[in-house]
C-alpha cells in the first residue's frame, strides 16, 4: 500500500527519476530519441494515474491540509512541509493532466536534442507539482523560480525564430516580479520567525506590513498571471515557444499566478487584499476589455490565443477579489478549465503548424473541407473558449460574474463585455481559419489529424464538455476550502474594519472636546 | 416521458454526429426524423394533460453548478407554457426534418445538417423546460450555437459565414444583459430557481439599489436586463440587424429557427417572466414601445425587399414585435397565442418560398420570378393559404391571434399603450401590402426567369409537399380550434398558474369591451393592403416603379433599412478593430514595452556604451579627468565646503 505521507513526494519527484533515466540512456541518436519519447511518456501518464488517487482519497469535508509530510530541512525554521488541500489539490490533478499530452504533442515536431528536451519538460512537471504541494516559503519559492529555468530553456533553445529575446523578455519579466517576493519572504520569516505556510496562515500581520508584503506578493504574481500591464511577455513567450511549451504555460504556468493569490495574499494579507481589490478589479476589467480588443486584429494565432489567455485570466483575479464563495470558486473552475481549453486550443495550432510551419492566420483558410475532424476539435475549444454553456469554459466564466456583481456592479458589468468581445474575436479566428473555400494551393494536401493527433485531443474534449454538463466533482473538492478562507477573510477584514472605526472614534470626541473647550 | 421528449433529439444529434460517416445519409436521415417525430408525437399526447387541470411538474435530472448559494440544478419544468412551446416546437421541428430529406437531397453534408437541426431542436427543449435562469441560459446560447452552425452551413460562401458570426454576436451582445439580468436576480433573491425567485418578487416591489453609479429600482432592472436578452434573441429593434442576414442558411431552418421557434424564445422569456414583469409597470411600457416600433420598423423594410426570404424575415421580426407589444400591455396569452399560430403560419411560408426556391433552381429574387402559379400549383396554394392566415384573412389563425393583438394594446392601461395600438394597426396594412406583393411578384405576371430556368421549373415532392399541407391546416385551423383556450373563457384552466397577472391587470376581459370599430380595424386594414397591393402589382406594374424614383430617398431609406447595418459598422464594428489595433501597436507596442522591457534594456545598453567609451585606455585621457576631478574638488572646499 502506499503510504499516503509520501504519495505527493512520489507525484513530485517521479518525473525528475524519469529524467535520469532518459539520462542514463546511451546509444545511437535516434534510438536514444525514441527511448527517450517513449520513457517520458509512460513517466508521464503513471504518474497522471497516481495523481488520481489523491483525488480518489481527498476528503472534501475538510479545509485542512491533506497527505501532509514534515520534515526537518534546512534548520528549524525552514523545513520540508509538504501538502495539498481542495485549492491546491486539483492544480496538482491538472499538471499531471496535461503532462502526456504535451509530451506527444512533441512526438514528431521536435527533432534536435529530444533527449534534452524530454528532460527538461520532465523536470519543468516536477517544479509545477512542487509548488501546488509547498507548505513552506522557501520550498514554494525554490520550485516556483526553479520552473523558470527549464521553460527559458525550452523557449530559448527549442525555440522560433525570435526566441532570444522571448526568453530573455520572459525571464527577467518573471524574474524582477519574483525579487521582490524574495524579500517579502525574508521580511515575513523576521516578523514570525517561520516560513511554514500553515503558521504563516495563522500569524496576524500588521496592517502596515501586510501592505508591503501584499504589493511584493503582487508584483510577482501579476507578471506570472499575467494581468494588465505586465502580460506583454506573455505573447511573445507563446509564438516563440514550441506548442508543448505554451501547453504548459498557458495551462499550467499562468496558473500560479491566481494560485499564489489564492495561498498567500488573500488568507495572509487580508486587510491588504481588501483595501487593494479596487485595483485589482480595475486592472482585471482593463485586461478583459484591452485584450480581448487587441485579440480581435491579431494576425498571428498564437499571439491571438495569448491575448484571449490574458483576458479570461482577468475575469479570475477578478472572482478572487470579489471574495464571495462564487467568485473564488468560479475563478478557480475558471483557471482549471482555461488550462486545459487554452492548452489545447495551443495543441489546435500546433497540429496544422507541424503540416504548414505558419502561425499566419491569412496563409489558412477552408480547412474544414480536407480536415472535418480537426474543425470539429478545434470548434469545441473555440466554444468552450468563448464561454458557451455545457462546455467548462461557461462555469467558471458565469460565476466570478455573478460572485463580482454583489460586490461591484461596475467592475461584473464592464467585464460582461468581455463575453461579447470573447465571441467576436474566437469566431473571426475560427472562420479564417476552417470555414471558406479551400483555395491556396500549399493546402491542397494537408491531412486530417492522425491517430496519435486525435489521442491527444479527444480526451481534452471529453474533459472539456463533462466538467461543463457537470462540474460537481470539482466544486465538492474546493467547497470546504474555499468557504473556510472567505469565511477567514471576512473575519479579518471585519476586525480591521472595528479596529480602525474605534481607533478614529475616540479621536473624534477628544477634537470636538477641544474645541468645545475653546 | 418529458425527459424523453426532451433528450430524444439529443440522441439523435449524437448519432447523426458522430457516426454520420458509418450509418450515412439515409440512415443520418431515418434516425433524427424519426426520433423528432416520436418526440413530437410524446408532446403533443402531453399536452392536454398538462394543461387542463395539471399540475406543474418537475424532472430532476442531475445537479449542475453548485456553489455556496447558488444551486442550478438540470431540472425539466412542465407547465403550460411549456406544453405549448414543447408542441410548438417539436412538431414544427418534425415536419421540418421531414421536409429537409426533399429540400437538402443534393447536398453532400446531410448527417451533419440533419445532426445540427435535432441539436437545436434539443437545446430549444431544454430553453423552454428549463426551471431555473442557469439552465434557460442553457438552451438559450444552445440555440444561439445551432443557428450559428446552421447560418454558416455552406461555409464555402463568405456572406454566409459573416452572417453567422454576426448572428452570434448580436445574439450575445443581449446575452449581455441576460447575464447581468441573472446576476441581480442572485444578489437580491439568493438563488436562481424560478419558483424560489417568483416568490421573492413582490418583496422586492419598492427597493432600489446602486446599479453602475444610479440608484435604481430593483424588479425594473432585472426586468429591463433580461429584456434587453429577449430582444437580441427575437430581433427586436436595434439588435435585429442579425435575422435578415441569417437567410443564408438553408430554407427549412430559416422556417424552424428564425420564424417558428428559436426567434420566439424571448417572448417565451417574458411570458415564462410574467411574475416578475407584472411588478414593474416601467419595465412593460418599456416592452410595448419597443414591440409596437419594431412590428412598424420591420414592415416598412419589408415593403421593399426583393430577396423573397428577406420578405418573410422582416415580415417575422415585425410579427415579433406584435407579440412583444401584447406582453407589454400584460396580455401575455394573446402574445402566446401568437406566436403558437404565428409559428404554422410563417413556418409555411418559408417552407413554400423554399420549395419555390427549390422550383427555381436556388434562385430567390423575385424580381427574376413571376407567373409560377401554373406551373407549380400545389406551392402556390400552400403559399396562398400561409399569407392568409398571415394578413388576417376572417377565420384563419392569424385573424384570431393577431386581432387580439391590436385589440389587447387598445384595451391596454400602460403610457405607451396607444402608441402600440397605432403602429400595429398602420402594420397591419403594411403586413398585407407586402404578403400579397410577394404572392404577385412571384406566382402572377409575366415570367422574368430565363428560359433555362423555365425549363426547369418543378413541383416538390411529396416528401416536402406533406409538412406543407400539415402546417397548412395549423395556419387555417388553429386559431378558431385555440381561441377559446389561449385567450376565450377557457383561459384559465388551460393556463392555470403558468402565467401570472397582477390583480390589477384585467386585460383579458377589457379586450373583448373595446368599440367595435377597433374589431373591424385590423380587418380593413387588410383589405386596404390587399387593395393597394393588387393595384400596384397586377393592376398597374408601372406605379411602383415610378413612386420609388420619385421618392427616392425614402425608397432608399428603405431598401437599406433605415442604414442600421451601416450605421453600427461604423459605430462599433471599425472603431473595434481600430481601437484594438492602436492598443495593440501603440499600447502594448511602444507604451508598455517601450517603457517597460525593452525601453529598460535599451537605457542599458546606451549606458554600457558610454561606459564603455570612457574606457578609452589611454592613459592621459584617465590623468586629464582625474586633474578635472581635483580640481573641481578643490574648488568645491574653497568655495563653500569649509566653514
Amino acid at each position: 500500500m502506499i503510504d499516503d505521507g509520501h504519495i505527493l513526494s512520489l507525484i513530485t519527484f517521479l518525473p525528475a527519476i524519469g529524467a535520469l533515466a532518459i539520462l542514463l540512456v546511451r546509444g545511437e541518436d535516434a534510438v536514444v530519441a525514441r527511448n527517450a519519447r517513449w520513457i517520458a511518456l509512460w513517466t508521464t501518464i503513471v504518474n497522471f494515474v497516481l495523481s488520481l488517487y489523491i483525488w480518489w482519497k481527498f476528503d472534501p469535508t475538510t479545509a485542512a491540509f491533506q497527505f501532509v509530510q514534515k520534515s526537518d530541512w534546512l534548520g528549524g525554521a525552514i523545513s520540508y512541509h509538504r501538502g495539498v488541500d481542495g485549492i491546491s489539490m486539483l492544480f496538482v490533478i491538472l499538471t499531471t493532466f496535461l503532462m502526456p499530452a504535451c509530451i506527444l504533442a512533441s512526438w514528431h515536431s521536435i527533432e534536435t536534442r529530444v533527449r534534452e528536451y524530454m528532460i527538461a519538460f520532465l523536470i519543468l512537471e516536477t517544479l509545477m507539482i512542487g509548488v501546488f504541494c509547498a507548505l513552506d516559503l522557501v520550498l514554494f519559492y525554490l520550485f516556483f523560480e526553479g520552473g523558470l529555468i527549464p521553460m527559458f530553456l525550452i523557449i530559448g533553445v527549442w525555440g522560433g525564430k525570435r526566441r532570444i529575446y522571448a526568453s530573455f523578455k520572459f525571464f527577467l519579466y518573471t524574474l524582477l516580479g519574483s525579487v521582490l517576493m524574495l524579500i517579502a519572504i525574508m521580511a515575513m520569516y523576521w516578523d514570525a520567525g517561520t516560513t511554514d505556510i500553515p503558521t504563516l496562515l495563522a500569524h496576524d500581520f500588521s496592517a502596515r506590513m501586510q501592505t508591503w508584503l501584499w504589493l511584493a506578493f503582487f508584483a510577482s504574481f501579476a507578471v506570472k498571471m499575467p494581468m494588465w500591464p505586465v502580460h506583454t511577455w506573455l505573447p511573445d513567450a507563446h509564438v516563440e515557444a514550441p506548442t508543448a511549451g505554451s501547453v504548459i504555460l498557458a495551462g499550467i504556468l499562468l496558473k500560479m499566478g491566481g494560485y499564489g493569490f489564492l495561498r498567500f495574499s488573500l488568507p495572509m494579507f487580508p486587510v491588504a487584499s481588501a483595501e487593494f481589490a479596487p485595483l485589482v478589479f480595475a486592472l482585471s476589467v482593463i485586461a478583459i476589455i484591452y485584450t480581448s480588443l487587441v485579440a480581435l486584429v491579431q494576425e498571428d494565432m498564437k499571439k491571438l490565443i495569448a491575448y484571449s489567455s490574458v483576458a479570461h485570466m482577468g475575469f479570475v483575479t477578478m472572482g478572487i477579489f470579489a471574495a464571495t464563495q462564487q467568485g473564488v470558486q468560479g475563478g478557480i473552475f475558471q483557471m482549471l478549465s482555461h488550462g486545459w481549453v487554452s492548452g489545447a486550443l495551443f495543441l489546435c495550432v500546433g497540429v496544422i503548424y507541424d503540416r504548414m510551419h505558419t502561425r499566419e492566420i491569412a496563409a489558412y483558410g477552408g480547412l474544414v473541407n480536407r480536415m472535418p475532424l480537426y474543425a470539429v476539435a478545434f470548434l469545441i475549444f473555440t466554444l468552450a473558449n468563448v464561454g458557451l454553456p455545457g462546455t467548462s469554459g461557461f462555469v467558471g466564466e458565469f460565476l466570478t460574474l455573478i460572485g463580482t456583481f454583489k460586490i461591484n456592479t461596475w467592475v461584473a458589468s464592464i467585464a460582461a463585455i468581455g463575453v461579447i468581445l470573447s465571441a467576436a474575436y474566437a469566431l473571426y479566428l475560427y472562420r479564417r481559419i476552417v470555414f471558406g473555400a479551400l483555395e491556396k494551393d500549399s493546402l491542397k494536401n494537408i491531412l486530417d489529424l492522425n491517430l496519435r493527433e486525435v489521442v491527444t485531443l479527444v480526451p481534452l474534449i471529453g474533459t472539456t464538455i463533462f466538467f461543463g454538463v457537470y462540474p460537481a466533482p470539482v466544486f465538492n473538492v474546493t467547497a470546504a476550502s474555499v468557504q473556510h478562507l472567505i469565511a477567514d477573510y471576512t473575519v479579518a477584514v471585519e476586525a480591521h474594519r472595528v479596529a480602525e472605526a474605534k481607533h478614529a472614534a475616540p479621536a473624534l470626541p477628544a477634537k470636538l472636546h477641544v474645541v468645545a473647550d475653546r | 416521458m418529458y425527459s424523453a421528449i426532451v433528450f430524444l433529439p439529443l440522441l439523435g444529434f449524437l448519432i447523426a454526429g458522430l457516426f454520420g460517416r458509418w450509418i450515412g445519409v439515409r440512415g443520418a436521415q431515418l434516425v433524427t426524423t424519426g426520433l423528432l417525430v416520436v418526440s413530437a408525437a410524446l408532446a403533443i399526447v402531453a399536452f392536454p394533460s398538462v394543461t387542463f387541470g395539471g399540475m406543474t411538474d418537475h424532472v430532476q435530472v442531475s445537479t449542475w453548478i453548485n456553489s455556496g448559494s447558488f444551486e442550478s440544478d438540470w431540472r425539466l419544468r412542465i407547465d403550460a407554457l411549456t406544453a405549448v412551446m414543447l408542441v410548438v416546437v417539436t412538431s414544427v421541428s418534425a415536419l421540418v426534418h421531414i421536409y429537409s430529406i426533399g429540400y437538402m437531397s443534393h447536398d453532400p453534408h446531410q448527417p451533419r445538417f440533419f445532426a445540427y437541426l435535432s441539436l437545436f431542436t434539443f437545446a430549444m427543449l431544454m430553453l423552454v423546460t428549463a426551471d431555473n435562469f442557469v439552465q434557460l441560459f442553457f438552451g438559450w446560447e444552445g440555440v444561439g450555437l445551432a443557428s450559428y452552425l446552421l447560418i454558416g452551413f455552406w461555409y464555402q460562401k463568405p456572406s454566409a459565414n459573416a452572417a453567422a458570426i454576426k448572428a452570434f454576436v448580436v445574439n450575445r451582445v443581449g446575452d449581455f444583459g441576460l447575464i447581468l439580468g441573472i446576476a441581480t436576480i442572485f444578489m437580491f433573491v439568493g438563488s436562481v430557481e424560478f419558483d424560489t425567485v417568483f416568490k421573492a418578487i413582490p418583496g422586492l416591489a419598492n427597493k432600489s439599489f446602486l446599479f453602475l453609479g444610479h440608484e435604481v429600482p430593483v424588479v425594473t432592472t432585472i426586468c429591463l436586463l433580461l429584456f434587453m436578452g429577449a430582444m437580441g434573441k427575437s430581433a427586436q429593434f436595434m439588435l435585429h440587424t442579425w435575422l435578415p442576414d441569417a437567410m443564408e442558411g438553408p430554407t427549412p431552418v430559416s422556417a424552424l429557427i428564425h420564424a417558428a421557434t428559436m426567434v420566439t424564445a424571448g417572448v417565451f422569456l417574458v411570458a415564462r417572466m410574467s411574475p416578475i414583469f407584472e411588478f414593474s409597470q416601467t419595465a412593460l411600457t418599456v416592452v410595448t414601445i419597443v414591440g409596437a416600433t419594431t412590428a412598424f420598423f420591420a414592415a416598412t423594410v419589408g415593403l421593399v425587399q426583393n430577396d423573397i426570404k428577406r420578405v418573410i424575415a422582416y415580415s417575422t421580426c415585425s410579427h415579433l414585435g406584435y407579440m412583444f407589444a401584447a406582453l407589454g400591455v400584460g396580455a401575455y396569452e394573446a402574445a402566446m397565442f401568437h406566436l403558437f399560430t404565428h409559428a404554422f403560419f410563417k413556418a409555411l411560408l418559408f417552407l413554400g418560398s423554399g420549395s419555390v426556391i427549390h422550383a427555381m433552381g436556388d434562385e430567390q429574387d423575385m424580381r427574376k420570378m413571376g407567373g409560377l402559379y401554373k406551373m407549380i400549383p400545389a406551392t402556390y396554394g400552400m403559399m396562398v393559404i400561409g399569407t392568409l392566415a398571415l394578413t388576417g384573412f376572417p377565420l384563419t389563425a392569424g385573424y384570431f391571434s393577431k386581432d387580439a393583438i391590436i385589440e389587447a394594446t387598445y384595451a391596454g392601461t400602460n403610457p405607451a399603450h396607444m402608441y402600440a395600438f397605432g403602429m400595429t394597426v398602420f402594420a397591419a396594412f403594411l403586413t398585407s401590402f407586402y404578403s400579397w406583393r410577394l404572392i404577385f411578384m412571384t406566382f402572377h405576371g409575366k415570367s422574368r426567369a430565363d428560359h433555362h430556368t423555365l425549363e426547369h421549373v418543378h413541383e416538390s415532392p411529396l416528401v416536402m409537399l406533406i409538412p406543407l399541407i400539415v402546417l397548412a391546416v395549423g395556419a387555417l385551423g388553429a386559431g378558431a380550434v385555440f381561441e377559446r383556450f389561449f385567450i376565450g373563457e377557457a383561459h384559465e384552466t388551460f393556463w392555470l398558474e403558468a402565467i401570472f397577472r397582477a390583480p390589477t391587470n384585467h386585460i383579458l376581459h377589457a379586450m373583448h369591451e373595446i368599440p367595435e370599430w377597433v374589431g373591424f380595424l385590423p380587418t380593413v386594414m387588410m383589405v386596404l393592403g390587399f387593395a393597394l397591393s393588387w393595384l400596384f402589382y397586377i393592376a398597374r406594374p408601372d406605379l411602383p416603379v415610378e413612386l420609388a424614383r420619385t421618392q427616392e430617398p425614402l425608397y432608399k431609406f428603405l431598401l437599406n433599412k433605415w442604414y442600421f447595418d451601416e450605421l453600427y459598422d461604423w459605430i462599433f464594428v471599425k472603431p473595434a478593430f481600430w481601437i484594438g489595433r492602436v492598443l495593440w501597436k501603440q499600447g502594448d507596442g511602444r507604451i508598455i514595452d517601450g517603457i517597460g522591457p525593452d525601453g529598460v534594456s535599451a537605457r542599458v545598453i546606451d549606458i554600457t556604451r558610454g561606459v564603455v567609451r570612457l574606457q578609452t585606455g589611454y592613459l592621459f585621457h584617465y590623468a586629464f579627468a582625474m586633474l578635472l576631478g581635483v580640481a573641481a574638488l578643490a574648488t568645491y572646499f574653497m568655495l563653500g565646503g569649509v566653514h
